[in-house]
């Protein structure tokens, strides 16, 4: 290993989304010093943190860790993967650790150490930390987290930094499975524990996490190779088909963040306003001057997700002419009749919405053309405190809107066209992010404890 | 010209649960300098595009090294819960894109 350079595999931006084995191959060929990946993401909405469940499937993510863990095991280099499990609560990387440990088994082998380290936060913590004004909403849409919503909460975590990660390849991990972790963590420890400038280690990190998504034409199903140097890093593809410009890698600090040059991370701020994008000629780009500050306090994000309510929805088409030009008009007469109709029971204990595809039903508020198309596909849904509630009004209300007798009506037969037998599907529970806080941290390690243990066949 | 032919990349997403980003991206750096020189893409017409009040824009920043715009808008329903209408934030740039540039 060249000590002026530390090497960073990254197979794909989501494990279990896959990877051409050839460009692993090619990266493993380059002889990296580790291997990282990303698996998790709020991007997917709050349901799997709150239901606990993982965002691909467990064959996938096998998949992917076979091919990974084989060749990191063989190579001797330490693998460590993000947000375990989609979500990285304690599920999801008991989930993660489940798969680790059967692959183990079926190779036969033996002395891999691995550590996991958990990112749970317990509400209590939450609640105490708030009351002592420790606690803050992360932007203006972030609702104030009252009693209730905590109460209805089921899980929190936090994102951690690279400093339990530090510890855990301090302590000899030969695998690492993080709970949830700011994006570019994984990557930066290894870095920063050898002596690498941590601005530069979070900005590779946070191009690396995506993978190939900041080369030409990018995509998160193929593979990265990052170089950290002591000035500079460079990033490039390991397929023939990609290339990164100075544009594209410049350009992906944009993707799914607030702030193109600003990055706020775990106790830290990054900034990237004065860097420097160099082509070198053969698909790689060189980046300089990325900048780290800490921050006076060490503040982690916590994400947490509360159930909401029961969903059931309908799914049908609208292809009279007639009531495509009135069809908001027609849904509200709908809504006020069976509401009437169950007028004994409380109005806030379900909600409806009508979706308007061919109208407005991507946009709602936002949609500026008010033009309908000639069909329209119409999706409807009742959000309630109980399932058999939601299936009760959702019922009434697709055999109220299918037979309603709105003004003009020629097609008296039936308005709506269903594609499926039965029309309505009980969805389950609904989930909203509850939790999108910064919360103090007295230091970088404590909420995030670590656990070893030799996995062995 | 309107903003889908002068741009290269325009496209929205989350940045986080509560917030949808929307990205513009130039591939001419000349395109992009005359968009950013006579403030072409201002608080006023993302206010108008998507008839929201100029507080809901939380970021609106010009990046040279990028050729890109980006906007962040206070999201009113957040990701992936009743009411919701769109999970990843990725189809709410299309108003962007008709936008009538005076080129």
């Amino acid at each position: 290993m060249n000590e002026d350079e530390f090497k960073i595999l990254a197979p794909c931006g989501m494990l279990g989304y896959g990877f051409p084995e050839s460009s692993f191959e090619e990266g493993m060929a380059r002889r990296p010093d580790a291997i990282v990946v990303d698996a998790g993401s709020t991007d997917a909405g709050p349901h799997k943190l709150g239901a606990g469940t993982a965002i691909v499937s467990r064959q996938a993510c096998k998949k992917d860790l076979e091919i990974i863990l084989t060749h990191g095991v063989q190579a001797g280099i330490p693998i460590l993967i993000g947000s375990a499990g989609g979500s990285g609560a304690r599920v999801h990387v008991e989930w993660t650790r489940d798969i680790v440990r059967e692959i183990v088994r079926e190779h036969g082998w033996t002395g891999v150490k691995l550590a996991v380290i958990w990112a749970d936060i317990p509400k209590e913590a939450v609640e105490k930390s708030l009351a002592a004004g420790r606690c803050e909403p992360l932007g203006i849409a972030v609702p104030a987290l009252t009693p209730e919503r905590l109460e209805a909460t089921t899980r929190i975590v936090a994102q951690m930094g690279h400093e339990p990660i530090v510890q855990a390849l301090e302590a000899g991990a030969d695998m690492i499975i993080c709970g949830r972790a700011y994006d570019p963590s994984p990557f930066a420890a290894p870095a920063i524990r050898r002596g690498f400038d941590a601005g530069l280690a979070y900005h590779m990190g946070k191009i690396l996490e995506c993978a190939a998504l900041a080369a030409a034409p990018g995509t998160t199903k193929d593979c990265m190779l990052g170089t950290l140097r002591g000035d500079s890093f460079v990033v490039q593809p390991l397929s023939a088909a990609r290339r990164c410009t100075s544009v594209s890698v410049a350009a992906h600090t944009f993707y799914e963040k607030d702030h193109p040059y600003i990055l706020r991370g775990p106790g830290h701020v990054l900034h990237l306003g004065d860097c420097t994008f160099e082509e070198r000629g053969d698909g790689s780009v060189e980046v300089r001057g990325s900048r780290l500050e800490r921050t006076p306090t060490y503040k982690i994000k916590l994400e947490g997700a509360m159930h909401a309510a029961y969903r059931t929805f309908v799914v049908a088409g609208v292809r009279d002419p007639l009531l495509v030009s009135r069809i908001e008009e027609v849904e509200r007469l709908v809504e006020a009749q069976v509401r009437e109709y169950y007028g004994d029971v409380p109005a806030d204990d379900y909600r409806i919405q009508f979706l308007n595809y061919g109208l407005n039903g991507v946009m709602g508020d936002l949609e500026p053309n008010r033009s309908p198309a000639h069909e329209l596909g119409v999706v409807f849904e009742v959000a309630a405190k109980t399932q058999e509630l939601a299936n009760t009004v959702c019922a009434t209300l697709r055999s109220t809107f299918l037979h309603y007798g709105y003004e003009g009506r020629k097609s008296t037969a039936g308005n709506l066209a269903f594609p499926f037998a039965p029309s309505d599907v009980p969805f389950g529970p609904v989930y909203a992010f509850s939790v999108y806080h910064l919360m103090e941290a007295a230091d970088p390690l404590s909420w995030f404890p670590i656990e070893y243990e030799e996995v062995r066949a | 010209m309107r903003l889908y032919e002068a741009a290269k990349v325009l496209r929205s997403k989350n940045s986080g649960p509560f917030e949808l980003t929307l990205d513009v991206l130039f591939e001419d750096a000349d395109l992009y300098r005359r968009v950013k020189t006579l403030g072409l893409i201002d608080r006023k017409t993302i206010s108008e595009l998507y008839q929201i009040p100029e507080d809901r824009i939380t970021q609106l920043v010009y990046f040279d090294p990028a050729l890109g715009i980006k906007i962040t808008l206070a999201r009113k329903v957040s990701s992936g819960t009743f009411p919701d209408r769109d999970v990843y934030g990725a189809q709410q740039h299309a108003p962007l894109m008709a936008l009538e540039l005076p080129l």
